[in-house]
């Protein structure tokens, strides 16, 4: 079973990364990009075959590892591989 | 005083806090490896700059979670005294020993260069030798030092005057033009709740030698070597 996180920064935190790709997007003539912000992706192989119990622990990893939860968000999709 | 330093893979600054601690006291300080759960008895531990692990995933957060730290949060937790500087201090903040966390510097650069600091008060272990508002100058060196805490938590921090040390120019205004890394309020270093455990970025142990340049980073050690003998 695969899962997939996407960890992004929190509304309200400054992403002084994702204004610099939104400032080259500008100047490569990409006009109407209102807003930029920048995440990470993660996939994980996991053994486990039960869907609820494949949440539940990457909830924990994410918690304990994976985000900061001060700055960042993060959302789980699980998907059978 | 004892001392310990803590050392991480990655880790390049365990050498000059030994120097920095060795000169200020009499004895030598243990080095204590990541992968170690255990550490003898001392005064206080040190975790110091570098790369730990890289800086894979974010900074300081494989350090913040390898064996040793969880004997360093009991102990800090105890109330010994723990110092963390640039890594360390991103490592103390992922472990959950200070509040907020340290993001990539505003301008996105690795930025190397003294600045000067405004200490706040010097009713610590570790300022004691400083006077309030003193106005000192320690190198930095780090693409990560850009402190972020909700709003809620930065008013606590000043409130309870738990904001150790402010960037600030060579007047001694915090200003904007001073700050180096977009800091909120200027934040250079904080303390936890019983001002037990600072975090900085600015590295006192680089300027603790006047054969480097300057002693002001000296005078925290020597303030810690009094006040935990």
């Amino acid at each position: 079973m695969k899962a997939k996180v996407h960890v992004t920064l929190k509304n309200g935190v400054l992403d002084p990364q994702g204004k610099a790709v939104q400032h080259a997007l500008d100047g490569l003539g990409f006009d109407g990009i209102d807003d930029v912000r920048q995440g990470k992706f993660i996939e994980l192989e996991l053994s486990e075959t039960d869907a609820d119990v494949a949440r539940a622990r990457v909830t924990d990893m994410c918690e304990k590892l994976l985000a900061n939860t001060v700055i960042e968000n993060y959302a789980i999709e699980i998907a059978d591989a | 005083m004892k001392a310990a330093v803590i050392v991480f893979p990655g880790s390049n600054c365990d050498r000059d806090m030994q120097v920095a601690l060795r000169n200020a006291m009499d004895s030598e300080p243990v080095m204590v490896w990541h992968g170690n759960s255990e550490m003898p008895d001392v005064d206080l531990i040190t975790v110091p700059g570098g790369f730990s692990y890289g800086d894979y995933l974010r900074a300081g957060c494989m350090a913040a979670k390898s064996p040793i730290m969880k004997e360093v949060v009991n102990r800090a937790t105890k109330g010994v005294p723990v110092l963390g500087v640039c890594n360390g201090f991103q490592v103390l903040t992922e472990s959950g020993l200070l509040p907020g966390a340290l993001m990539r510097n505003a301008a996105l650069k690795y930025v190397c260069r003294d600045v000067h600091l405004k200490v706040a008060a010097n009713d610590t272990v570790f300022t004691s030798q400083y006077t309030p508002d003193q106005l000192i100058r320690i190198p930095i060196a780090h693409h990560d030092g850009n402190y972020f805490a909700d709003d809620e938590t930065l008013k606590k921090l000043e409130d309870t005057g738990r904001v150790a040390f402010h960037y600030c120019d060579e007047t001694g205004a915090v200003t904007d033009a001073a700050n180096p890394n977009g800091s909120q309020l200027g934040i250079a270093g904080i303390y936890n709740k019983r001002k037990t455990v600072l975090g900085m970025m600015p590295h006192p142990e680089r300027l603790a030698d006047a054969e480097l340049g300057g002693t002001d980073g000296q005078s925290m050690f020597k303030g810690l070597v009094q006040a935990l003998s």
